[in-house]
């Protein structure tokens, strides 16, 4: 009996293989946008492993937190390394996310059936942001203490509870020892979440199989390929097709990311933001403080609405609302087709305009306020919301092209 | 799809830029291959700032990075014993200084990222000390205002005074700085001086920042090569699909 | 499978390449990952040589110097001690020296550089305990020829005053004789020696 057939009486190796891989067929026409599932599969496993290594060195202290961040830069063997592998990934990880995510909005991939698919996905988003928000205040830089206390002051925002309940999220009066601690505990914790959340995001993927940029069901079509009667015509087997494109694909993207892990891990202050080179001091507040870019579009949604009514809780549920909204899009959208490549003009240039938006957002919550910004940001926040709550009326007036019958090269 | 892409890149152009700060910096022209200069860059720090500034991340022995051997380190920058493997850290309690200026003189080991500018700034900011009898130490900075500095280095630099002028809001505002009465140094003596400490700081911020940027090469010939294998392995296999 | 107009040999020597490459490359990454695991510059610098002033230690006395986190013991022995050392010989494990627990500049009869002094780090070779100082000639509880000496009181075992380990003890072989040398008359550099530091 060979070794095989001996795990498979007990393990089913072989058909898990077979099920997801070699005999799981994706559509041929993958292009560029399909890269970025596995890459951000990669950047998670980055991110966990030096995550875990600099937890080693990591002193989750008021007082030695960050010394021992100097110390892992400097006296450990090797740690400097670690650490910009770590910070360069969480910002790799976020453009990875948001490349990932605008892929399945121009091809329609959360549409029926993949409705569970882009809810796990935004679920998993939520999580990330979750987790880059309790990894920034660890380093314990003037930035990730003020942002820190502007992020956690949002939920004082909240009628009544709100000063108990962001008392108690800090465990202190303002960010202290006990809110680094919690907060170090969660990060740790939470990329194991992250970690079964993308298989769980796997097993609905492969229950509903890949979109692709016609927005065509393969498994509608046709039967019958080269390699089985029954598999979809325009399938291919992932393994080893799209396994050996994606491994070009991580190999592209090591090239731009470690180009950046070894000679630009600042960034120019956008990855490692200048600040936070300075230990936090509670008595004072860096001339101007910024979130990680990665933060800003919802950061300057949130200081584009101003307060009324005695309370300024408008702009938390405003940017709470821009994430919520992202959760229905599969409802949102009434048009015929999935793909952009199949939709009219309305639908081109509304995504046109939604992601100009939110680069527009992006760049304006990273710079002071002024009133001409202020006002840009409220532009582009309303466009924002025009995009998805439109959405229902534009997709199903405006005009599509006929659908080909088969995928398209 | 190729015009969306455009559209995309466009808006991201402004995130290219930074905004300019309002004191012009001059360029500090610092070489971090230049051994020499960081080694009279960590005497003159030893001698004229590590009395009120700690570089408490350094480690003296790392001084070997640019040349020195651990007597020299010894016998001629530690100058209240102990081992080379020690912190560079300062003998001035933080109690007393903070009762002397009103605040503890901040650790300098992360000043070149710290600062928008980095050497620049520090070169810059060394230069920039000007006669202000308002202030406690009667010295003010047009870098960093209201410093609560005394100027360390008005012997070796002389002593400057500012010429003002009023802007176009009315403000007044510093134009130039003129030197009064020369110190012990020539301008491009003190200059020297200056360039020495910022290129000594900026390599103290990130020891490592050579090293990284040589391996970074190797560890880019290495992607470049196995880049061109798997796109060659995937070309053979993608002759199937068509 | 079908496989008409493929080029096995081609595709079989892509994949070795890849993988080949493939493996380099992870070789390489795993390096920063395992040595981040050594000694930091902090350990290392905890670590460096330590100096010992000798002059102010009696005859007979233990000065107790740490040395990378470990206790080392300097002892002051007395002529009479040493000629004790000589008559030992039958009762030990290894009386020359034989296993290099020691710098070979210290594979002598006293195990040290000068015979006066005995520097030796302070752990049982047994499991890491730190063992007593005996010096005390015929004590009731070790019994009437024990001529002084270290006893761990973890297990029992027993060592004589040049740190050689008894026969009929658990420990296995002598104390660790650290790299060390004599800066001055007074001075001893613990952790160095002229071969550099250890």
């Amino acid at each position: 009996m060979s070794l095989m057939t001996w795990i498979d009486e007990r393990f089913p190796a072989t058909k898990v293989w077979n099920e997801h891989l070699a005999q799981y067929y994706a559509p041929k026409n993958f292009n560029f946008w399909y890269f970025f599932g596995s890459l951000a599969m990669l950047v998670l496993v980055n991110q966990i492993v030096t995550g875990i290594w600099l937890a080693m060195a990591y002193k989750p202290d008021a007082t030695l937190a960050f010394a021992s961040v100097e110390y892992i830069m400097r006296d450990v063997n090797w740690g400097w390394l670690i650490r910009y592998l770590h910070s360069t990934g969480a910002s790799a990880f976020f453009i990875v996310i948001y490349l990932h995510m605008f892929r399945g909005l121009m091809y329609g991939s959360y549409r029926k059936p993949r409705e569970l698919l882009w809810i796990i996905g935004m679920i998993i988003y939520v999580a990330m942001m979750a987790t880059a928000f309790f990894g920034y205040l660890l380093p314990w830089g003037q930035m990730s203490y003020w942002g820190a206390q502007v992020i956690v002051n949002l939920f004082s925002a909240i009628p009544v509870i709100g000063d108990d309940l962001s008392i108690w999220i800090r465990g202190d009066y303002v960010i202290s020892d006990a809110t680094l601690n919690r907060f170090f505990a969660f990060h740790f914790l939470l990329p194991f979440i992250l970690a079964a959340l993308v298989f769980i995001h796997i097993v609905a993927l492969h229950k509903v199989g890949s979109n692709n940029p016609d927005g065509i069901e393969i498994k509608k079509g046709p039967k019958g390929n080269r390699w089985s009667d029954t598999a979809p015509a325009d399938g291919i087997p992932f393994h080893p097709y799209y396994s050996v494109k994606d491994i070009a694909g991580v190999v592209g993207f090591l090239i731009i990311f470690l180009g950046i892990v070894f000679f630009l891990p600042d960034m120019g202050g956008y990855f490692l933001e200048a600040p936070n080179f300075e230990p936090a001091n509670p008595l004072k507040t860096p001339e101007h403080i910024a979130p990680v870019w990665y933060f800003t579009p919802f950061y300057a949604m949130l200081r584009a609405v101003p307060s009324f009514a005695g309370t300024q809780v408008w702009g938390v549920i405003v940017m709470g609302a821009a994430i919520v909204v992202l959760f229905f899009l599969p409802w949102l959208d009434k048009s015929p087709v999935k793909s952009i490549r199949y939709k009219g003009p309305i639908s081109k240039i509304m995504l046109a305009i939604f992601v100009v938006s939110f680069v527009i957002l992006a760049y304006l919550g990273m710079k002071p306020s002024t009133p001409g910004r202020t006002l840009l940001a409220q532009i582009c926040t309303i466009l924002y919301f025009v995009f998805f709550l439109g959405m229902p009326i534009y997709s199903k007036i405006d005009k599509t092209k006929p659908v080909p019958e088969r995928v398209t090269k | 799809m190729k015009k969306l892409i455009a559209i995309f890149s466009l808006a991201l152009l402004p995130l290219v830029g930074f905004a300019s700060d309002a004191v012009h910096l001059e360029s500090a022209n610092i070489d971090l291959t230049d051994h020499a200069a960081m080694q009279r860059g960590a005497k003159y720090f030893v001698n004229y700032c590590q009395g009120c500034h700690s570089l408490k991340y350094f480690r003296y022995e790392n001084m070997q990075k640019f040349g020195l051997t651990k007597d020299q380190i010894r016998n001629n920058l530690m100058f209240s014993g102990g081992k080379v493997g020690d912190l560079m850290t300062t003998a001035m309690p933080a109690a007393a200084s903070a009762e002397w200026f009103g605040t503890t003189p901040p650790d300098l080991t992360l000043t070149a990222r710290l600062k928008h500018g980095g050497a620049d700034w520090i070169y810059t900011y060394l230069k920039s000390f000007y006669v202000d009898e308002s202030r406690p130490f009667g010295v003010n900075n047009v870098v960093f205002p209201n410093v609560g500095m005394p100027h360390v280095l008005m012997e070796l630099q002389g002593v400057q005074e500012a010429v003002k002028e009023k802007d176009e809001h009315g403000n007044m505002h510093v134009k130039e700085l003129k030197l009064v009465k020369p110190g012990r140094l020539s301008a491009e003596e003190y200059d020297e001086m200056a360039r020495d400490l910022a290129t000594f700081l900026t390599h103290v911020a990130e020891p490592v920042k050579l090293e990284r940027q040589h391996l970074g090469i190797w560890v880019m010939l290495f992607l470049l090569v196995f880049f061109v294998i798997s796109v060659m392995l995937k070309k053979e296999y993608w002759k199937d699909v068509h | 499978m079908s496989s008409q107009g493929v080029d096995l040999k081609k595709r079989r020597m892509l994949i070795t390449a890849t993988a080949g490459i493939g493996a380099v490359g992870a070789g390489f990454a795993l390096v920063p990952f395992l040595s981040y695991w050594q000694p930091s510059a902090r350990a290392k610098a905890l670590g460096a040589p330590e100096e010992a002033d000798i002059s102010k230690i009696e005859p007979g006395a233990l000065l107790r110097v740490k040395w990378r986190g470990k206790v080392c013991w300097i002892v002051r022995r007395t002529e009479e001690t040493l000629k004790n050392l000589k008559e030992n010989t039958g009762h030990l494990v290894d009386p020359d020296s034989e296993v290099p627990q020691q710098p070979e500049y210290c594979k002598n009869y006293h195990r040290s550089i000068k015979p006066e002094f005995l520097i030796a780090v302070g752990i049982c070779t047994h499991l890491g305990c730190s063992p007593t100082y005996r010096p005390d000639i015929a004590p009731a509880d070790l019994g009437a020829d024990w001529m002084g000496g270290f006893f761990c009181p973890c297990h029992g075992s027993k060592f004589d005053l040049a740190a050689r380990v008894f026969k009929g003890v658990p420990a296995p072989t002598n104390l660790v004789i650290p790299p060390h040398k004599y800066l001055s008359d007074t001075k001893v550099l613990i952790g160095a020696d002229d071969g550099g530091a250890a």
